[in-house]
């Protein structure tokens, strides 16, 4: 497809030019792993690396990284984007930003710093990183998490951070050695991600101000609505309201930082008709990106985080980070040759022997699967004519509601007790039927059960 | 209905399931569920699988489908997939996104802990699921 590539920065990897405030990343790569660095097994273990076809262009996360931690610093994932953009010869034009958007007949028109573009299909890839504050009274007085002073300027200073998530206590985290009180605050109790099993709430990395909570060692996490922020000179008044107390608790502090979060520049889109969604107000889409409300709209990268799939046992996918949304792209930029451009290249075919070895070693050591659990899913179609078709990675969604072909769909999926266990989706003259496989301690699927399960549930259909 | 509402909190205080409830609360629940948006004809809950929600309809409309059938419509305020996840059983109807659809949903694995958390709530859905009941007796009868 003819495509041209804008972004509004001066050179790769802009945003870690900038955040996380505490210089690491919260996604690992893992330089050691039980698989090759470059194969697609590896990629389980390299939340941070993109995807491409060229073979000497994979895993270069790893290769930028000093040893010192398996989370990548700022820097070092600004050069491994870097290097993706230049070793793959990606043309970008940078310092182009993108102003305003219209329609004019079949073509969408961006308008740029740099003039105009028309496109069939424009793709939004603008990012989750534009600072957002909820409606408090006198919360716009305050800085935001994109603002905050070096650490060492709150030395021996009481903060109050409007806010209980990642940054948050990224924040907290940076201050405890600084600050001399600490104060997290938001309406619902805390998510630790170690409990909830996902990516969802705070990462391991920042539960130390947790502990010093749980253990009055000067930081307080509270649960309580925050009502109003006023300035009274040099120190804020935070007024507070306990859920199940109704008693109002006022705190003073010298410094107040809203940690609530980021949004989605998506400028003019909102008033051309594209829904939005959630607090932090991303665009509605489809299980394909696409815009629930106009369509030939598409979003990348982590706005992805916007289009939940089915949440299955509320689990939510990793399409907020890279390692889940970069294999969303792959399907995507599929999507868009198909259906716009018509370009639709034969699958390919899977023999009858092999479907069986081939679903069990995609369950074991299929990335996508494992990293988009219940959202992306392994597609074997029946076709007439040619046999067992190989579709691909898709949206689960997407297949369960999509055409009567008698199929299968191999994903993985957790429930609350923390099992991760294979699931298959067969389709049978348009009726979908869930097969959930047993789990296994060591995650490995290659065994007789899990074998003679896959066969009960193809027979008749593929086998 | 294109945008997200600015403050989810002034939504839920004025439906009926949540009237009972003091502002702090409202903030402790709408911070507790997630908004989702389904386009028309897209499907919300899906017969037959398992590790579903509990949705309540914030704006727009949904059709419980049975059989092909359609069997119940969904307005603002009404609430479903709750029966699945109290008996630990897929639903058995999908639910159709009518007309574009914008709920709050609450993990099924969540809903236990929220009913116990916020009694007065659990009381407003319990008095709603008696008058179902009955409107289904009386069309049964």
């Amino acid at each position: 497809m003819k495509h041209a590539v804008i972004s509004a920065d001066e050179s790769a990897g802009g945003m870690f030019r900038r955040w996380p405030f505490f210089q690491r990343l919260l996604s690992w790569t893992k330089p050691y792993a039980p698989f090759e660095q470059g194969s697609r097994e590896y990629e389980r273990y390299d939340w941070n690396s993109l995807l491409p076809e060229e073979k000497d262009c994979r895993a270069l996360m790893c290769t930028m990284m000093d040893g010192t931690s398996y989370y990548p610093s700022r820097p070092e994932m600004e050069r491994n984007l870097a290097a993706f953009a230049q070793r793959t010869g990606i043309a970008v034009r940078y310092g182009c930003r993108w102003t305003a958007t219209r329609r004019d007949g079949d073509r969408w028109v961006l308008e740029t710093t740099d003039g105009e573009y028309r496109c069939q299909v424009p793709i939004f890839a603008v990012g989750v990183a534009e600072p957002w504050r909820p409606q408090i009274p006198g919360i716009e007085d305050v800085p935001h998490y994109a603002d905050t002073r070096p650490a060492e300027s709150y030395a021996g200073k009481r903060v109050f951070i409007v806010g209980k998530e990642n940054s948050g206590f990224e924040l907290a985290t940076g201050f405890l050695q600084w600050a001399k009180q600490i104060v997290l605050a938001s309406p619902s109790p805390t998510k630790l991600s170690i409990n909830t099993r996902s990516l969802v709430g705070v990462r391991a990395r920042y539960v130390q101000p947790y502990e010093d909570h749980v253990l009055a060692g000067g930081v307080l996490v509270l649960d309580a609505s925050i009502e109003r922020i006023e300035r009274a000179g040099a120190i804020f008044h935070v007024h507070t309201r306990k859920a199940d107390a109704q008693t109002e608790l006022i705190l003073e502090v010298d410094d107040v930082i809203a940690a609530t979060g980021f949004t989605s520049p998506i400028q003019d889109l909102a008033k051309l008709g594209v829904a939005t969604v959630g607090r932090n107000k991303l665009p509605a889409q489809t299980p394909f990106w696409e815009s629930a409300t106009i369509p030939g709209v598409y979003f990348g990268g982590t706005i992805h985080q916007a289009s939940p799939g089915l949440r299955k046992h509320g689990m939510p996918s990793n399409s907020g980070g890279v390692n889940g949304h970069r294999y969303n792209g792959r399907i995507l930029a599929r999507e868009v040759a198909r259906r716009h451009f018509r370009i639709d290249p034969e699958r390919p075919v899977l023999p009858r022997a092999e479907v069986v070895s081939y679903l069990l070693h995609e369950v074991t050591n299929g990335p996508e699967l494992w990293l988009q659990k219940s959202y992306l899913a392994r597609v074997l179609v029946r076709d007439s004519k040619r046999g067992i078709v190989d579709d691909g990675i898709l949206p689960l969604q997407s297949f369960l509601d999509s055409g009567p072909a008698d199929a299968v769909a191999a994903t993985l999926e957790e429930n609350p007790a923390g099992d991760i266990y294979p699931v298959l989706y067969t389709r049978r003259g348009g009726v979908t039927t869930e097969h959930d496989l047993s789990p296994h301690p060591l995650h490995d699927f290659h065994t007789r059960d899990h074998e003679r399960a896959i066969v009960a549930a193809l027979e008749g259909l593929l086998l | 209905m294109r945008s997200a509402p600015d403050d989810i909190t002034e939504l839920l205080a004025s439906l009926a399931i949540f009237a009972d409830l003091s502002r702090p609360e409202l903030e402790r629940v709408a911070h507790t569920l997630e908004e989702r948006y389904f386009a028309q004809d897209e499907r919300v809950l899906r017969e037959g699988l398992s590790g579903s929600g509990f949705y309540i309809v914030l704006e727009g409309e949904a059709a419980a489908i049975a059989g092909g059938r359609r069997v119940n419509t969904l307005g603002r305020g009404e609430f479903f997939g709750e029966i699945s996840v109290l008996l630990g059983q897929a639903p058995v109807a999908d639910i159709v996104a009518t007309r574009p659809l914008r709920c709050l949903v609450l993990p099924g694995e969540l809903l236990k802990e929220f009913l116990q958390a916020n009694p007065r709530v659990c009381y407003r859905i319990l008095v709603a699921e008696a008058r179902k009941l009955a409107n289904a007796v009386r069309s049964v009868g």
